[in-house]
């Protein structure tokens, strides 16, 4: 297991601006959010030897960063062909690669031209080949089909209904009001949810999340180092990346997945819980993927801050916005702040284990769950101060 | 007119489930090892590895699993004349699920274990999708 508990630190973060048109390279991007870390660290582009990355729809090899920034020698380039699943993963593998002596000092990030260039909710290559010859001949195409089907699923087994969805998306856009990085910042109320667009049953327009052009950078090194840099570290206590048994051929598939009231979480829970030392109980708020606003859901279940399909009736009633038991997605999620494949709740995880989230910081933390992914594979971190 | 949907890019392992269903037969894989029976079609079962396998007929009936009804069109080109239609997980009576389309009925009408059959729609001279009704 994790053996690597609070050896590690996140030292660094770097963002650009969410947008819908960049009118940039994702190149620019990428670099722009790594030179930031680097920034925020107080490091030096000469420190860096490492990157980690993953480009599921668009973005750049670690090698045309490492090019475009002047990276003197980059010891260790690795993209990963992943989604939202890898978001915390590559954060666990940097400190792996650390471990190994493959690199000291990394930067993971994640860049992409999700709105005006390729759309990843607008739909796929319409040819049908591999396993999407089973799907797509259908009309089934797009990440909320795939997802609604999912949540029908929870809705005929447990009864979870739109209004527990709605005060998922409800509260989250009240904590994006807060946040001056996110692109919705309109307040929205149950009324508004209820009364937006249907998209594809049970999904309406306010359960999906934003597409977004932008970048997030993390730099990870050792503790040890990063006690001595600029930022309060915050260490890697814990993590976990996996998913069950018929995982599919591609992040669409779950043809042969058994439940799909339950996705990644519950299969990754207890390597994530033991490599930390913590359970549920220890963790003051956190970051969950929120592609949609059911994948909160099944992670909250599959994670054990409450029972099987007790996850609508767990967010209802104020437990997971701030003050509440539970403060999910502080700086507005998926949903409201902007998608940047899951990498910008890593960063929201870290300003708030610092201590510097302004306006939205939650009181008195000391540790952040950060999740990604949402169906059959995902990754999960305990972040700490 | 030129047939715009999505159509399968059937390969070696796929050709004998497309050339069944241009039969008007739902196949599926049944390990000739273990008898485990599995779809979508792989080379090896993932139950014991064997690579010998027979194509069986399905009964072509099973239940509604899980259902969507799609009304926003994506690509709004493709599909726009089309919605609101379902795509449904169906649980065929073999024990394996499928996803499909479910016709003859009104889309709100649908229910989780619905019983439906199979029925076949040819699209192209080579292509016939398996899609379902109400049983």
């Amino acid at each position: 297991m994790y053996a690597l508990r609070n050896k590690y630190a996140i030292a660094g973060i770097g963002w650009t601006d969410f947008s819908k048109k960049s009118g940039r390279t994702v190149r620019s991007l990428a670099s722009q959010a790594c030179i930031n870390a680097i920034a925020d660290a107080g490091l030096k582009v000469s420190d860096i030897d490492g990157f980690v990355s993953f480009n599921f729809n668009d973005s750049v090899p670690a090698i045309s960063v490492a090019t475009e920034i002047g990276v003197p020698a980059a010891r260790y380039a690795n993209d990963f062909l992943s989604g939202g699943n890898a978001a915390n993963m590559i954060v666990l593998t940097a400190a792996a690669v650390i471990e190994a002596g493959l690199a000291e000092t990394v930067l993971c990030y994640r860049a992409m031209n999700g709105r005006s260039g390729f759309r990843l909710g607008g739909g796929r290559d319409l040819s049908a080949y591999n396993i999407t010859q089973f799907t797509a001949p259908f009309g089934w195409i797009t990440y909320p089909q795939a997802m609604a089907m999912w949540c029908r699923r929870h809705m005929i087994e447990y009864g979870t209904n739109a209004e527990q969805l709605g005060e998922i998306a409800v509260t989250f856009r009240k904590n994006a009001e807060k946040n001056e990085r996110a692109m919705q910042r309109d307040p929205i109320s149950m009324a508004d949810y209820m009364n937006s667009r249907m998209i594809v049953e049970p999904f309406r327009m306010l359960d999906i999340c934003l597409e977004t052009d932008g970048a997030c950078a993390v730099l990870v090194t050792s503790a040890e180092r990063a006690r001595d840099m600029k930022r309060k570290p915050v260490y890697i206590s814990g993590g976990a990346y996996g998913g069950g048994p018929d995982q599919g051929e591609d992040l669409f598939d779950a043809l042969r997945w058994p439940d799909h009231s339950h996705n990644y979480a519950k299969y990754i829970a207890d390597d994530l819980w033991r490599s930390a030392g913590m359970g549920p109980k220890d963790i003051d708020i956190a970051q969950i993927y929120d592609c949609f606003t059911y994948s909160i859901i099944m992670q909250l279940e599959g994670l054990g801050f409450c029972k099987e399909g007790e996850g609508g009736p767990f967010v209802q009633g104020g437990r997971i916005a701030p003050g509440g038991e539970l403060p999910l997605n502080t700086a507005g999620g998926l949903l409201s702040e902007g998608y940047i494949h899951g990498l910008n709740h890593v960063i929201e995880a870290v300003q708030q284990l610092r201590g510097e989230a302004g306006v939205r910081q939650v009181p008195d933390i000391e540790t952040c769950l950060t999740t990604a992914g949402a169906m059959t594979c995902g990754s999960a971190m305990v972040l700490r101060n | 007119m030129t047939y715009a949907k999505p159509l399968p890019v059937v390969d070696v392992e796929t050709r004998p489930f497309w050339d069944a269903c241009r039969e008007g037969k739902l196949k599926i894989q049944r390990c000739a090892n273990c008898g485990h029976k599995r779809f979508p079609p792989t080379f090896y079962c993932p139950k014991c590895n064997s690579p010998e396998h027979e194509w069986i007929e399905s009964s072509g009936h099973g239940r509604v699993f899980s259902w969507i009804v799609v009304r926003h069109p994506v690509p709004r080109e493709v599909y726009a004349a089309d919605v609101p239609y379902v795509v449904a997980l169906i649980e065929l009576d073999e024990g394996v699920r499928i996803a499909s389309n479910i016709v003859g009925i009104e889309p709100e009408k649908v229910t989780a274990n619905m019983p439906v059959r199979v029925i076949f729609k040819p699209v192209t001279p080579e292509i016939t999708l398996p899609i379902f009704e109400p049983a």
